[in-house]
């Protein structure tokens, strides 16, 4: 049984008599512990389906299990615990709130799952420990370069050791010898066996998955398996170091 | 594969965090949440401080209507005949003493009775003379009936009263007309003994009563003395006697009746004054009736006063009162009851429209307050839809925003009816600085409590729409806001 399991899923917006398929009757499965990136150019419905995968938007048609749970017919409640216990997520711009340190960043997940405050700590600081980010606890997002505010994001999405993460363009907004790291670490946490689906436009960044799912138009286009055309690059470079300074 | 179990709770959030993150928030912004907060505090200290003022006014009523005889206290009054009854005016008897034996003996509702003939007249002694607002022949029992105190000396008694001795029981008002006040002259006389001339005829004062006064005027009093006796002997003489003229407030307008009252024996005013006596009641002001006698030839009576056992019986009482006078004034009602439930019912009335207008305006106020509120959290939440974004993302639901948004409601409400309580006591402090001697405000805890609650029931109102507004928002729309 694969961890998430999409079966003729559709998301369809209407505007006035218009009517737009975001996403047009895809199906696919995701199994445990796989590094895996979708890619489209912008429009093409890859957000969206990010977005239904992590339970922030409900398909209009078709039917989701995620970790055998049905979650196209789960309540806004069930999906807000679901997100909270299941899902990581990784932005683009990062979305570290403000207002707190990096610490009460990370813990903000567990405030929302009940953890008690000791024990927020203790997780926050391992969490933190695993991107290499434990001495900017105390730091503000505003204190720390991209590649540190998107290390703290990634800690804030393992927290709660999620079955999947998802990482929406986490290298779009850093420069590219920091998103290369960002990317390494990436790997890094796949080789340690979590669920990661990349969400991208670039090909290039594409290219360190295994696995691809292309995008485009609502559809899935084409599985591309660049590991039989010996262009995989997670192979190739696989044992570098992962986690050098951002 | 293994499945692992999802926790599903309507709100997740330990209540404590979120107050704290609450806190936070309004911490962050200081000056904002400080003018937000202004509203309330300026809505709940003016709650507390109209209440205070009301309370001030009815416990200065409350006090007077006491000093006066209390509820039980019915004033039997002249009044002119009616106008279906004018061809019989020639056999109006007036209220004389034969209604007092009357009532005494048919009326078991009635436990006291007190005739009063009044006279407009002239004091003088010590080369000075005045004009007391009562000056009343009486028998002994009105000392009770209008809950006279006698301080000094003695009342007169039946013996004084048979005999029509010439003697007289004065209040202090009287006493600091003719010999000045106790601030004036450094020490309290006492004139007992001394002789009086009511309208030229001597009479010996035999008894002083009590100076009543309202408790805050006695405190004002003593709080002048005080500082008087502070050692600073030229300076304060003059200074105290400036302050003494200056303050010479007559206070409460009850209390200076009663502290101007002279007493002589009933009798006494008959022989004596029989030409001057006032029968026309309080109303028809100063109306001699030469030789003071009705249809019947006995003496009238400015007024009758009597005490009735109980409140509860009050229309029974007035009942049979009438049905006795009735029978000895031959059916013609010359007479009227004055009873002091009116002026009660007025003060009640008063003071419930003073409460209801001054709660309707501090209400009002503290409305404001909670727009304030609500407009400041509106605003709060267009500035943090991403961070709204951010945290249902990570798993916060629907109602954790809610209540992290109506918790900050509540808390800058919580905190500025606080804040309020604290600052009515400085406004009730300016209040009373204003009308210093009389009606101080009473601030009561209840009105701090309703105040109070009123101020968190407002942040709950004013937090639920901007709530539920941040509730409602889409996770992916909030995320792309920017």
């Amino acid at each position: 049984m694969a961890l998430v399991e999409l079966r003729n899923v559709s998301k369809i917006y209407r505007l006035g008599d218009e009517e737009i398929r975001a996403l047009d009757d895809v199906t696919t499965d995701i199994a445990e512990g796989e590094f895996i990136s979708i890619i489209g150019p912008s429009g093409s419905g890859k957000s969206t389906l990010m977005h239904i995968l992590g339970c922030l938007d409900s398909p209009t048609k078709g039917t989701i299990k995620l970790d055998g749970v049905m979650i196209h017919a789960a309540s806004s409640r069930q999906l807000a615990a679901i997100r909270n216990q299941k899902i990581g997520f990784v932005f683009q711009f990062f979305n570290l709130l403000p207002k707190l340190n990096v610490l009460q960043n990370v813990e903000l997940p567990m405030i929302y799952s009940g953890v008690s405050g000791k024990e927020r700590r203790d997780r926050s600081m391992a969490a933190l420990e695993s991107v290499g980010m434990s001495n900017r606890a105390k730091h503000r997002p505003s204190q720390l370069s991209g590649g540190q505010q998107q290390r703290a994001a990634i800690a804030r999405a393992l927290v709660n050791s999620p079955k999947i993460v998802f990482a929406d363009e986490p290298t779009g907004n850093l420069d590219s010898h920091t998103g290369e790291a960002i990317l390494s670490l990436f790997r890094k946490l796949s080789t340690e066996g979590r669920t990661i689906v990349l969400v991208t436009h670039d090909p290039e960044i594409a290219a360190v998955t295994p696995r691809r799912i292309e995008i485009r138009d609502g559809k899935i286009a084409e599985k591309i398996d660049l590991t039989l055309a010996g262009l995989d690059r997670s192979a190739q470079t696989g044992g570098s170091p992962a986690g050098t300074a951002a | 594969m293994k499945t692992a179990p999802v926790t599903v709770r309507s709100s997740s959030a330990a209540f404590s965090t979120t107050v704290v993150a609450g806190f936070r928030e309004i911490w962050a912004h200081k000056f904002r949440s400080m003018l937000t907060m202004l509203g309330i505090i300026l809505g709940v200290s003016s709650l507390v401080a109209m209440s205070a003022l009301v309370s001030g006014m009815e416990k200065g009523a409350k006090e007077a209507l006491v000093a006066i005889g209390g509820l039980e206290k019915v004033r039997i009054e002249p009044q002119d005949i009616p106008i279906d009854q004018r061809h019989l005016s020639d056999q109006a008897v007036g209220i004389t003493i034969t209604d007092v034996v009357a009532l005494d003996k048919n009326a078991p509702l009635v436990t006291k009775l007190s005739p009063e003939m009044r006279l407009s007249a002239t004091v003088s002694a010590h080369g000075k003379s005045f004009r007391p607002w009562m000056l009343i022949g009486v028998w002994p029992v009105a000392l009770e009936m209008s809950e006279h105190i006698v301080e000094h000396g003695r009342m007169f008694n039946e013996i004084d009263d048979e005999m029509a001795r010439n003697v007289c029981v004065i209040g202090s008002e009287t006493r600091n007309e003719l010999w000045g006040t106790p601030e004036q002259e450094g020490r309290e006389i006492i004139p007992i003994g001394e002789t009086i001339y009511i309208n030229g005829v001597p009479f010996t004062i035999i008894g002083m009563f009590k100076h009543y006064e309202s408790e805050q005027e006695r405190k004002t009093r003593e709080f002048a003395k005080l500082e008087a006796q502070k050692p600073q002997p030229k300076e304060v003489v003059s200074r105290d006697r400036g302050h003494s003229h200056g303050s010479r407030r007559r206070g409460n307008f009850v209390f200076q009746l009663k502290n101007s009252t002279v007493y002589i024996p009933l009798n006494t005013m008959w022989m004596k004054f029989r030409t001057g006596i006032s029968v026309t009641g309080y109303g028809g002001g100063f109306q001699p009736t030469g030789g003071a006698g009705g249809a019947t030839g006995d003496p009238r009576l400015s007024n009758l006063e009597l005490r009735i056992a109980s409140v509860e019986t009050l229309p029974e009482a007035l009942q049979q009162i009438r049905n006795v006078l009735m029978c000895t004034h031959r059916g013609i009602e010359d007479f009227t009851f004055r009873t002091q439930e009116e002026w009660a019912e007025n003060i009640n009335t008063f003071i419930r429209d003073a409460r209801l207008s001054g709660g309707l305006i501090a209400g009002i106020s503290l409305l404001v307050g909670g727009i304030g509120i609500m407009n400041i959290m509106l605003a709060s939440i267009s500035e943090r839809v991403r961070e709204i974004g951010i945290r249902k993302s990570v798993g916060a639901a629907t109602l954790d925003i809610f209540i992290q948004i109506l918790v900050e409601s509540l808390v800058i409400a919580v905190l500025g009816g606080l804040a309020g309580l604290v600052t009515s006591f400085g406004l009730v402090q300016m209040l009373s600085s204003f009308s210093p001697t009389e009606n101080a405000p009473v601030v009561t805890v209840t009105s701090m409590l309703v105040a109070f609650g009123f101020s968190v029931l407002v942040g709950i109102l004013a937090g639920l729409f901007p709530a539920i507004k941040a509730a409602r928002l889409n996770p992916i729309q909030a995320l792309r806001y920017e």
